[in-house]
């Protein structure tokens, strides 16, 4: 049996019609870390898609709990291969502030850039492994299914560093690569770690 | 014919009822092909861009311009796009890095803000025009419709430069005005948008 109101059909067959406004914000895939070395999206894989259905995608991270103390998470992208490894130009920026009020202060993070590099870049400043220390953020990825133009991407993430300091960082670049991106992996620094990173499709 | 489940009404008017489907919700795409602007304008085109939402959030993506260090702009207007001239005070920073690994850096860029100026504020550093350059990012505007305070926005882009440099750029700023914003425009410093889209969405 079919919806139809006012003329438009809105339900059909088991699903609502495509022409019926919605959200754009649709939850693609949960993975939860549970002392995992890594978490990967790949598209089309564990019902995961990361390709041109939506316009650009949302990485929530929360509560990521390392098991090694001061461990950045970081991210790595797949361009066709197995391997994550696509080369990235990137920035990386931070305020900071301690519990004791001491050392308010922003910067930019040479050691946490990276200059066409296929290495895994950071997300978050070092996040203690103490048992109320975690981060969590987010990272956009724009079109990443495009063959025509280099991906970009943004993240901003909060942490909390084993010396008590309330960390903010802005890591974001260029994925230098005109293949689609078609996998992102995340993992830390060093060491496993726990914690919930859900992927969102923003559509049109 | 509406549908009504439990007393909620689901359906009805041919559409999904106010609190179904999620609250990001898509509004307008307009796709740049060479073009001179990009307009949103209230009650035109479909557009949304009222008292509906409390704040609109604006996708930038696959902003590639047609010749070398021009950057995407835009503008506010209060007369339904009559004219985009409304003063506004804004701020503007950026992280730097090549892909030679040279200069990261992070700083605020005073010939970028505006204060009180009514021209169009920048989105971007002048972003490079190579096949495989473009920006990306997103604005944030909140509550443009109100009539009781300044209208604020804040916003972050990815941009590839044409000395094959990722920038980071953050910017962010109030129109001053207290009557209600009802379009915006997006266009490059100098030249067209030779091509990509931008998405307007409601937050509901």
């Amino acid at each position: 049996m079919g919806v139809i109101s006012a003329g438009t059909t809105l339900l059909d067959a088991g699903a609502l019609d495509s022409d019926v406004a919605t959200g754009k914000m649709t939850l693609i895939k949960t993975l939860t870390a549970s002392n995992s070395a890594n978490l990967s999206f790949v598209h089309g894989a564990s019902s995961v898609i990361f390709d041109g259905t939506y316009d650009s995608y949302v990485f929530k991270f929360i509560d990521i709990h390392p098991e090694t103390d001061d461990a950045k998470l970081m991210v790595n992208f797949r361009d066709g291969g197995t391997a994550y490894d696509a080369p990235k130009t990137t920035n990386f920026y931070r305020a900071q502030h301690g519990e004791n009020g001491s050392n308010g202060q922003q910067g930019y993070r040479t050691d946490d850039d990276l200059a066409n590099s296929t290495a895994v870049q950071p997300l978050t400043m070092d996040i203690g492994n103490g048992n109320d220390e975690s981060a969590s953020g987010e990272m956009t990825i724009f079109n990443p299914s495009s063959t025509t133009f280099t991906k970009h991407f943004c993240a901003t993430s909060s942490a909390l560093y084993s010396g008590n300091f309330a960390m903010q960082s802005f890591a974001a670049g260029t994925i230098n690569v005109t293949a689609a991106v078609d996998g992102v992996q995340f993992t830390m620094e060093s060491g496993n770690f726990n914690g919930v990173i859900k992927l969102y499709g923003i559509g049109a | 014919m509406g549908l009504i489940s439990d007393g909620s009404t689901v359906f009805d008017a041919g559409a999904m009822a106010a609190g179904f489907g999620g609250a990001l919700v898509f509004i307008k795409k307009l796709t740049a092909s060479n073009s001179a602007t990009l307009s949103f304008v209230n009650g035109a085109s479909s557009v949304v861009l009222d008292t509906t939402y409390k704040e609109y959030l604006f996708t930038l993506k696959n902003i590639h311009a047609g010749t070398d260090d021009t950057g995407l702009t835009f503008n506010v207007s209060i007369d339904g796009g009559t004219n985009y001239n409304v003063a506004k005070t804004t701020t503007f920073f950026r992280a730097t890095h090549g892909e030679d690994g040279s200069s990261g850096a992070i700083a605020y860029v005073t010939g970028a803000d505006l204060a009180q100026g009514t021209g169009f504020a920048r989105l971007d550093n002048d972003m490079g025009s190579d096949n495989d350059q473009c920006m990306s990012g997103i604005l944030s505007l909140y509550n443009p419709g109100q009539t009781s305070f300044v209208k604020h926005f804040i916003s972050r882009t990815s941009v590839s430069r044409p000395t094959n440099r990722a920038n980071d750029v953050n910017t962010s700023g109030y129109a001053n005005t207290t009557t209600a914003i009802n379009a915006v425009q997006f266009k490059m410093n100098s030249g067209n948008i030779g091509s990509g889209d931008i998405c307007l969405y409601g937050i509901a």
